[in-house]
């Protein structure tokens, strides 16, 4: 041992390329990597969704350009024309992946990795080895997804939600699911325990809780409901994959016909035992795609605000009551099942009581802004959008938590309108405010700020033309799963021209995220260079140099002397005073 | 640069890394077989002859008394093996360390004939509900404790070679393994009688 | 504490860890021994089950040195137990409280 100590340092600067790159155990290698793998599959995703909102708008006909590739035997797109089951398909995968493969990888565990121990003063995560296994467990299950494709039938077609017993009678796709989502549930338990260790362990010396920005109580409480709420669903799975490979029926009721045969099953089981069981995950999962999000919105407002964040404590006690909350609402999204009124008063109750913390959070960052000097830079564009958005995907979310309503509204494109107005302009737009704020401590130079607000205004204007008329047809009673977008529905004809109006806005916001690609890779050569701390924040990651070190991130790890956030302290020389300043 | 606290603990937690780990690691594993026995109980108030599966099933009690016994006496010998690397005896260590993989295989031993006598009298995991998550829950159990042999392999051969170089790191290990050695223990304690015995 | 003084401790526990062997084998018998009363099927889950806490309690106690762990632990497990309480409790509640089913489950025949 004292012979490793003295050639430690010596030895990391002579690391392989595979152990530098691909192998890496360095938080900040692990944190891009995830970076750029879920970037890779959000962009995967929403080209999945491409593809059905073509057929949503001309339903069954050839997809123009990409149609010819497919000939007429092909089993997905003969003739470039796309099959219910592969619609299905898109459908599934585009939600596994938006979810489990993008969201959550890039906002808990991008941005986690790789500024937590930054935030905390700490030299990496307390578990760097285990952190490797995490981000390739996470690959694994993206190639698991990804080559079910191609299995025979395709990928999973029955919802994200693999609801049985449409999901025990799938296609072989379906055991590819489980498969891959047994993969991404072990690379988020092992991501949970790290991070929840880290923060606990390797804080600096005066970090002390209420000195903790708000971005690293988020995540911490996210790792909470990732490692508590996903092992369930690995319960559930393991109960589905016996369903379909050994023959059990966990979920499979008595005397079950499909298309006029009985199915071959013992049966005994109970299809609702799948949706407690996945829900239990479903919705806590809804918190860690928001909260994360929230922790970089309340980073950005108080930084170019210039001012302390608006009820520090507040925010900070609504994120934990929030994580407490989300484990008892899960069968609100199960009304519909044939539920007492007893037990769903219970959950009506506690939905409407998880909607006060988040409320609370919000108004908050609005009133953080009052009276503030606000800079308008790229990433404060993201995060100020991020307010209202969320706000309209929270407020109509409220309607659905109500028993009564939502017997019209359940299953409809409301409820789609409704999640994408938290995940879309909400959560990814946090995702880009934060990829604009951090890029400079990651790489020592600026984006673009023509090419950013190149980006931002066409995004926010056609995210809402995409996700507004989902409202508005789901109001109507259009049904979410409909694979020629209500053509046969009477009661669809009236709001069908809208279809047409959010495929235009989704292959034109396709468009615009150009831009943020370009930029991306334009400012990693020619962005402007900037020392380590351009936006003149207080925050630690900032006492690092542009990038931080291989291996230690600081020269010397800072010691903590005040709060987070002590923007324009009257009588300080200049308006922002850095965590580390004694 | 060094990770703190990766052996020795931090004053205002009071553990090492490692330690909370496992714990976290624990917790985690908890809400697992805790989404199984909420399957088993649901399954169960919803059935209406789960007496009847019982009955057919024929499960062995004696054997799974003999296994339940066979896996508390590991326990306690692991919990020997690190209390020997506390008091500074190697050799012991090794010795409670062995029996312990041995109380392990000896559990699989036993856990595969009780299968094989299902499978003979066609018994398997399709024939009823009850079967399905009898199967299920023990399967999952098993492999609980062949990860665990595997760990336990691994510091009887060469993970033992540590105690030369740090061995208050070796002693961290061990009581790392150990808490979830006793942690499946502790899933068998209530496997038994709801499976077994109700 | 130094680890001479740390070496002590535990010889003293060896004995404890004896105890609790033979108090587990005990209870295993006890358990065993419950179910050939033939009590009802309330009392016989309620005993089991009760057993079966207890020596859980004596595992996590002294072979997982539970008792006297630190507060941080202690917490996690708290949260852990209340959220398992909420995934084994609302699901069955569900059950007993649906609109197409009774107590004796939405799909027995």
């Amino acid at each position: 041992m004292t012979e490793g100590v003295s050639t430690a340092h010596h030895a990391h600067h002579e690391l392989g390329f595979w152990r530098k790159y691909i192998f890496a155990t360095d938080h900040k290698v692990i944190g891009i990597q995830y970076g750029l793998t879920g970037l890779f599959f959000m962009l995967f995703g929403f080209g999945l969704v491409l593809l059905m909102r073509w057929q949503l708008a001309y339903p069954e006909q050839a997809l123009p350009l990409l149609g010819r590739l497919f000939r007429p035997d092909n089993p997905s797109l003969p003739g470039g024309i796309m099959v219910p089951e592969f619609y299905n398909s898109l459908g599934a995968m585009h939600g596994t992946i938006m979810v489990f493969l993008a969201v959550v990888p890039v906002a808990f565990a991008a941005f986690g990795n790789y500024i937590i121990p930054l935030q905390i003063g700490a030299p990496d995560m307390a578990f760097p080895r285990i952190n490797m296994a995490s981000y390739w467990f996470y690959f694994v299950g993206g190639v698991i997804m990804l080559g079910s494709f191609f299995l025979p039938g395709g990928a999973a077609n029955s919802g994200w939600t693999s609801y049985p017993p449409l999901a025990n009678i799938a296609t072989v796709g379906q055991t590819a699911w489980i498969l891959g989502m047994v993969a991404l549930i072990t690379s988020s338990l092992l991501g949970a325990v790290n991070f929840i260790a880290t923060v606990l362990q390797l804080r600096a010396k005066g970090m002390t809780f209420m000195r903790m920005p708000v971005f690293v109580w988020a995540e911490l409480a996210t790792a909470f409901l990732l490692l508590l709420a996903f092992p369930p669903l690995e319960a559930a799975g393991v109960l589905q994959l016996m369903d379909r490979v050994a023959g059990t029926s966990f979920f499979m009721p008595q005397g079950l016909v499909v298309s006029g045969q009985p199915v071959q099953a013992t049966g005994g089981g109970s299809v609702l035992l799948w949706q407690h069981l996945f829900w239990f995950l479903g919705h806590p999962e809804v918190y860690v795609l928001i909260l994360p999000a929230m922790g970089i919105v309340a980073e950005i407002v108080a930084n170019n605000t210039r001012k302390p964040l608006w009820g520090y404590r507040s925010i900070v006690y609504s994120i934990l009551f929030i994580t407490f909350m989300s484990f008892i609402v899960w069968a609100h999204h199960m009304y519909l099942t044939g539920m007492g009124t007893a037990i769903s008063a219970f959950f009506q109750a506690t939905t409407m009581i998880i909607s006060i913390p988040s409320i609370v959070i919000l108004t908050s960052l609005v009133i953080s802004l009052w009276g503030g000097a606000i800079r308008f830079n790229t990433p404060m564009l993201f995060a100020l959008a991020f307010l209202p958005m969320f706000g309209i995907g929270g407020l109509t979310g409220l309607p659905l938590g109500l028993s009564a309503a939502d017997v019209h509204l359940h299953d409809t494109y409301y409820v789609i309108g409704h999640f994408h107005y938290v995940v879309a302009p909400g959560t990814i737009f946090a995702l880009f405010a934060g990829i604009y704020y951090w890029f400079p401590k990651i790489t020592g130079r600026k984006m673009s700020e023509f090419l950013g607000h190149l980006h931002f205004w066409p995004s926010l204007l056609f995210m809402n033309f995409v996700f507004f008329p989902m409202l508005i047809q789901g109001l109507a009673g259009v049904n979410r799963r409909l694979y020629d977008g209500g053509l046969q529905y009477a009661h669809a004809q009236d709001v069908l021209i809208l279809n047409k109006v959010m495929s235009h806005s989704a292959f034109a916001l396709a468009l615009v995220q150009l831009p943020f690609i370009i930029n991306l890779l334009w400012s990693l050569k020619f962005g402007k260079r900037v020392n380590e701390n351009p936006w003149e924040a207080t925050t630690l990651e900032w006492a690092a140099p542009s990038p931080p070190i291989p291996h230690g991130n600081f020269e010397t790890i800072p010691q903590v002397y005040r709060s987070s956030y002590e923007y324009s302290v009257p009588g300080a020389p200049k308006d922002f005073t850095p965590q580390f300043q004694p | 640069m060094e990770i703190p606290y990766t052996t020795e603990a931090r004053p205002d937690t009071g553990l090492y890394n490692g330690k909370f780990g496992i714990w976290l690691f624990l917790a985690s594993e908890v809400m697992l077989f805790g989404g199984l026995f909420s399957a088993y109980v649901f399954l169960r108030n919803g059935a209406s002859d789960w007496h009847a599966w019982h009955e057919a099933a024929e499960l062995n009690i004696s054997l799974a008394t003999f296994n339940t016994a066979v896996l508390i006496a590991s326990s306690v010998t692991m919990v020997m093996s690190w209390a020997s690397l506390k008091m500074n005896q190697f050799g012991r260590y090794r010795m409670y360390l062995a029996l312990t993989v041995l109380c392990g295989l000896i559990f699989l031993v036993v856990k595969y004939f009780e299968y094989s006598a299902k499978f003979h009298h066609q018994h398997y995991p399709s024939t009823n509900t009850f079967l399905a998550i009898y199967f299920t829950m023990t399967g999952l159990h098993g492999i609980h404790v062949l990860a665990g042999m595997v760990v336990n392999t691994y510091f009887l051969g060469p993970g033992a070679k540590m105690w030369r170089t740090e061995p208050l790191r070796l002693t961290n290990r061990l009581e790392i393994s150990g808490l979830y050695w006793h942690f499946v223990d502790l899933v068998w304690i209530f496997l038994f009688p709801v499976l077994y015995l109700l | 504490m130094d680890a001479h003084h740390h070496a002590e401790a535990v010889r003293k526990h060896v004995w404890v860890y004896v105890a609790v062997f033979l108090a587990l084998l005990v209870l295993t018998a006890l358990t065993v021994t419950a179910r050939s009363m033939n009590f009802g099927l309330a009392l016989a889950v309620s005993v089991a089950l009760l057993i079966a806490t207890v020596k859980g309690s004596l595992v996590a106690g002294y072979f997982m040195h539970l008792v006297g762990e630190k507060r941080l632990v202690y917490i996690v497990l708290a949260i852990t137990a209340i959220f398992l309480l909420a995934l084994l409790v609302l699901p069955v509640l569900n059950l007993h409280d649906g609109l197409v089913g009774t107590g004796t489950g939405p799909w027995s025949p």
